[in-house]
């Protein structure tokens, strides 16, 4: 009985059918497609995207030098060296983030005690040389210059979930 | 012994111990912050308080005695109440400070508000905030808010360093740690202080903000500079050495690092480092590729010992060079047929060479130091030329050991002292053989054998109550220091101590000046010509000379600078490019420091110590015993060939020997001893030569911290009133100090220590290299 369902079902093309009509309802389905880079979806205020290097109002980096971010990286992508500068205080000589090796994962800025090193909500930074994707100290903070707005507000819708 | 129970495990503790020890015995790890091995029980803390059965209360481990029976808990639900009760009073006075304190990650304090501590803070009232503080160059006490009052620095300098140097002020929630008003840290112990201090309040200077504590690799070795052999561990990263910290070895430093010894490494890095092979050409040094370096010197060589024969070369080692590179250094020169080869650079007299029936050293072991009953030290600068020697005899004099000093100059070492005489240099023997006769008088031996041409000095007291001290002690010990190695009069002093040892049935030995003092005799870098004195005084044609700066570590480094500018050739090997080798080196080659190269050292009691590098050789600089393998085989002299310096080893001595055979004071003869000079006459001004603590050896120089300490101040012409008034000068005039052709200008300071008719004038700084003899006459000349 069921062989000859089959015969008469794969005779009147019934499987093709069936797959055209899924075809066929996304068809005219509401597109979840953007057209990037001219649409962008939206994101949520802990996206991790590009590393910031953020300063306080004065123009105090934040970043106290613990090393704590460069050792929570799983993916070993910071490099941090630490002096003292002219005044005594403790300060990074060197913070480079290796893009290339980053996972995202923000375990960096959820080590840090001074908020200093933060996942902003930009990612468009693709280069077209390797070493074009180390992020240095000045870029990440000219990186956090740009975005201090969002990220205090993002930082700040975040903080009651803390 | 008795029987007690941890946490329901049956142990067994000695009786007297606390219980503390008696758990860290048995294996529990008991929480602690005041408590520690080496200092008297502060009991302030609390931290240690454990549960003890049929005790109403809980007790401190670390200040209550074990009795038999007790059955203590350390980990009950009391004790761990208590333990989060202690952590959160500790914590409401200290700093969120962790992520940038020096001492994240390696504090006990973090590590025991983890393990111990509540999970969350409820205080929410103000901290108390303290002022920094100045601890000098190596300590650094800004952030003494970080401070738990914990007294270990405090019991430290009172009980080790012998010098209380931090105190508390204050009491209750004001109690602060300082220094006392208008001074600052200059033990050269302080640097213990770092180690000791629980939380991050006392933190390393120059170590400070450089890098984390889990960013370090650390690696053994064994300590270039005094004759300890004190055994480090090297913190590297990036293959620079950050930090150094002692290892603990009971049997050598103990849980101890002297200053120099902590804080030298800072010379590793530099600016002086010499980086590439240089030879001179027209006149002026050149970098060239190691093989043309090679080239040139072994041509070099092989044509002035053709030329001039054999003779006329000369080989002169620094004592803190490995045991390997010493050895190599005497096959390559005597390969080439030279016996003028030596490793004592500082020695004058050598009227003991070939005399010796074995290889001098320290008489008997460091830990043994302790348990003597007493001792005489002659001629040393204790503290500043042996901190962990000083260390030990404080402890020995502590524990009602008798100590007397025999020593050209008043300092104090910080040491209960039995009896002291302070002689000039000349002194020494005559005084050493008036303490020798009396001691045969105790003994009621008739005239003990003095050496001839002695005359010994009056017996006064002070001989007395030495000589008494050590014929009645038991187990008694004499040492020679720096100063009587140094002295004009070492082989006297030498057959002197060998004689009182003997009357008095006790042992005698050599503190010893480096790190290799015995290991130079062990690979037999001795001469059978022309020893470290007479090189320079019949100046030779070319000199081999290995990790030494002459100027600043010859006994008269104006012969020194004299014979080596008019020799033809000078090799250098060092790793630092040094300032005045420009003047005379022909060739100059990139050895590695200490570091950076594999070796061995011998300590003072002929403890075989080898470590290996550890970083990897800067620049073009290579280890010492490969450049000597290449000269060797360049040269085409036999048994060059060492692939390690393991193998070199093998050949000195016995594979995996703890401690080198053969290890004698005693002298086969006596005759000829007396080492005639001038120095007698009365009315001359005798130069006392003290090697000042900063500034003993090249690596030691270039501490960039310890240059800052006050054991670095440049040398002046230290008199005493008497020696100032004779000579109508006072303190802060500026004097010219002349000794043979050269001179020195300095300035003139009143020093009570300083005896009479004599002039310190210390040796091993650029100001005093144009002067003669450690020891020697000099004369003072007002500007
Ligand atoms: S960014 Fe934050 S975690 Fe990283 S070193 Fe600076 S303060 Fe420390
Ligand atoms: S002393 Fe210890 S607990 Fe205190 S701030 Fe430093 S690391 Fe943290
Ligand atoms: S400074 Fe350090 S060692 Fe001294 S009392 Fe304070 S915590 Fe203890
Ligand atoms: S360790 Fe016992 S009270 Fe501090």
């Amino acid at each position: 009985m069921s062989s000859m369902k089959e015969i008469f079902g794969s005779f009147l093309l019934r499987e093709l059918f069936g797959g055209l009509a899924v075809t066929g309802r996304y068809l005219f389905a509401p597109k979840t497609t953007v057209r990037y880079p001219e649409e962008k979806i939206p994101q949520s205020p802990r996206f991790r995207g590009l590393h910031a290097l953020r300063r306080y109002p004065d123009g105090e980096e934040r970043c106290v030098a613990c090393k704590l971010c460069e050792a929570a990286c799983p993916s070993m992508a910071i490099t941090i060296e630490i002096a003292p500068d002219e005044n005594g205080k403790r300060c990074t000589t060197r913070y480079d983030i290796d893009m290339m090796k980053c996972i995202f994962c923000g375990f960096c800025a959820e080590a840090c005690p001074a908020d200093a090193i933060v996942e902003t909500r930009f990612y468009e930074y693709s280069a077209e040389s390797r070493d074009a994707l180390v992020w240095t100290k000045d870029m990440l903070l000219e990186n956090g210059e740009r975005c201090e707005e969002q990220i205090a507000e993002d930082l700040g819708r975040d903080m009651k979930y803390r | 012994m008795l029987d007690i129970e941890i946490d329901g495990k049956k142990a067994r503790a000695s009786e007297g111990s606390t219980v503390i020890e008696a758990a860290e015995r048995a294996g529990v790890h008991i929480p602690h912050f005041c408590y520690h091995k080496k200092l008297s029980v502060a009991n302030n803390c609390r931290m240690c308080l454990v549960q003890i059965e049929k005790m109403p209360k809980p007790l401190p481990a670390c200040a209550t005695n074990v009795s038999d029976g007790m059955k203590i808990f350390t980990h009950s639900g009391l004790v761990a109440d208590i333990q989060k009760g202690i952590l959160e009073f500790l914590l409401i006075n200290h700093p969120l400070d962790c992520p940038v304190c020096d001492q994240g990650g390696e504090c006990h304090l973090q590590d025991m508000a983890v393990t111990y501590g509540g999970a969350r803070s409820r205080y929410r009232e103000g901290k108390r905030v303290v002022s920094p503080k100045e601890g000098g160059p190596l300590i650094s006490m800004r952030e003494m808010s970080r401070c738990i009052h914990c007294a270990r620095c405090v019991r430290f300098g009172h009980e080790i360093a012998g010098i209380m140097e931090l105190g508390m002020t204050g009491r209750g929630g004001s109690s602060e740690i300082q220094t006392f008003i208008g001074q600052s840290i200059d033990s050269e112990l302080s640097g213990n202080m770092i180690d000791l201090c629980p939380v991050g309040a006392l933190t390393s200077k120059p170590f400070r903000f450089l890098a984390r504590s889990w960013e370090l690799s650390r690696r053994r070795s064994v300590s270039p500079h005094d004759s300890f052999g004190s055994n480090l561990v090297l913190h590297v990263k990036n293959d620079r050495v950050l930090r150094v910290t002692p290892h603990d070895n009971e049997e050598i430093n103990e849980c101890w690092l002297p200053d120099k010894d902590r804080f030298s490494y800072e010379g590793l890095a530099s600016a002086d480092r010499l980086k590439k092979p240089m030879i001179r050409v027209d006149g002026a040094l050149r970098e060239v590729e190691w093989n043309v370096a090679l080239d040139y010197t072994a041509h070099a060589l092989r044509d002035i010992v053709g030329t001039h024969g054999a003779e006329a070369l000369a080989s002169l080692a620094s004592p803190h060079s490995t045991l390997e590179e010493l050895y190599l250094l005497q096959k390559l020169t005597r390969g080439l047929g030279s016996g003028n080869i030596d490793f004592r650079p500082r020695r004058r007299d050598f009227s003991t060479d070939g005399k010796h029936s074995g290889i001098p050293w320290l008489g008997l072991r460091i830990a043994e130091i302790t348990d003597i009953d007493a001792a005489l030290v002659v001629g040393s600068f204790l503290r500043k030329d042996h901190p962990l020697f000083a260390h030990r005899l404080r402890q020995l004099a502590k524990k009602s050991g008798r100590v007397s000093l025999l020593s050209v100059l008043e300092d104090d070492p910080l040491i209960d002292l039995h009896a002291r005489i302070t002689v000039r240099p000349t002194g020494l023997a005559g005084v050493l053989a008036s303490i020798v006769r009396a001691a045969a008088r105790i003994v009621n031996v008739d005239g003990a054998a003095l050496p001839e041409g002695i005359d010994p000095f009056p017996e006064n007291e002070a001989v007395r109550v030495i000589a008494e001290s050590l014929v009645n002690g038991k187990n008694c010990a004499v040492f020679l220091g720096n100063a009587a190695e140094q002295s004009p009069q070492a082989g006297l002093l030498h057959a002197l101590a060998a004689e009182l040892a003997r009357l008095a049935s006790a042992r005698f030995g050599f503190i010893g000046e480096a790190a290799n003092s015995v290991g130079g005799y062990v690979a037999g870098a001795l001469p059978s010509g022309l020893n470290a004195y007479e090189m320079f005084g019949q100046p030779r044609r070319a000199y081999i000379l290995h990790g030494i700066e002459p100027g600043l570590d010859c006994h008269s480094p104006q012969q020194a600078l004299f014979a080596l500018k008019q020799a033809d050739m000078t090799v250098v090997l060092s790793p630092f490019a040094g300032g005045a080798f420009a003047d005379y080196a022909d060739v100059l080659l990139p050895a590695a420091p200490f570091s950076e190269t594999s070796g061995t050292f011998v300590n003072t009691e002929g403890r075989i110590q080898s470590f290996e590098g550890a970083c990897p050789p800067l620049d073009r600089t290579r280890p010492a015993w490969k450049i000597f393998s290449a000269l060797g085989n360049m040269l085409g002299l036999p048994g060059f060939d060492y692939d390690s310096s393991a193998r070199i080893l093998g050949e000195i001595v016995p594979p995996g020997s703890a401690f080198v055979d053969g290890l004698d004071n005693s002298l086969t003869g006596s005759a000829n001893l007396f080492m005639e000079t001038g120095l007698f006459a009365d009315g001359v001004l005798q130069r006392i030569a003290d090697v000042p603590i900063y500034f003993a050896d090249p690596l030691a120089r270039r501490g960039a911290a310890l240059e800052k300490t006050k054991d670095s101040f440049p040398p002046e012409a230290r008199m005493n009133a008497k020696t100032l008034e004779r000579y109508a000068i006072s303190t802060g005039d500026r004097v010219y100090v002349r000794q043979g052709g050269g001179k020195a200008l300095l300035t003139v300071r009143l020093d009570s220590s300083v005896p009479d008719t004599c002039v310190r004038v210390s040796a091993a700084h650029p100001v005093t290299a144009g002067l003669g003899d450690m020891f020697g006459t000099l004369e003072v000349e007002r500007v």
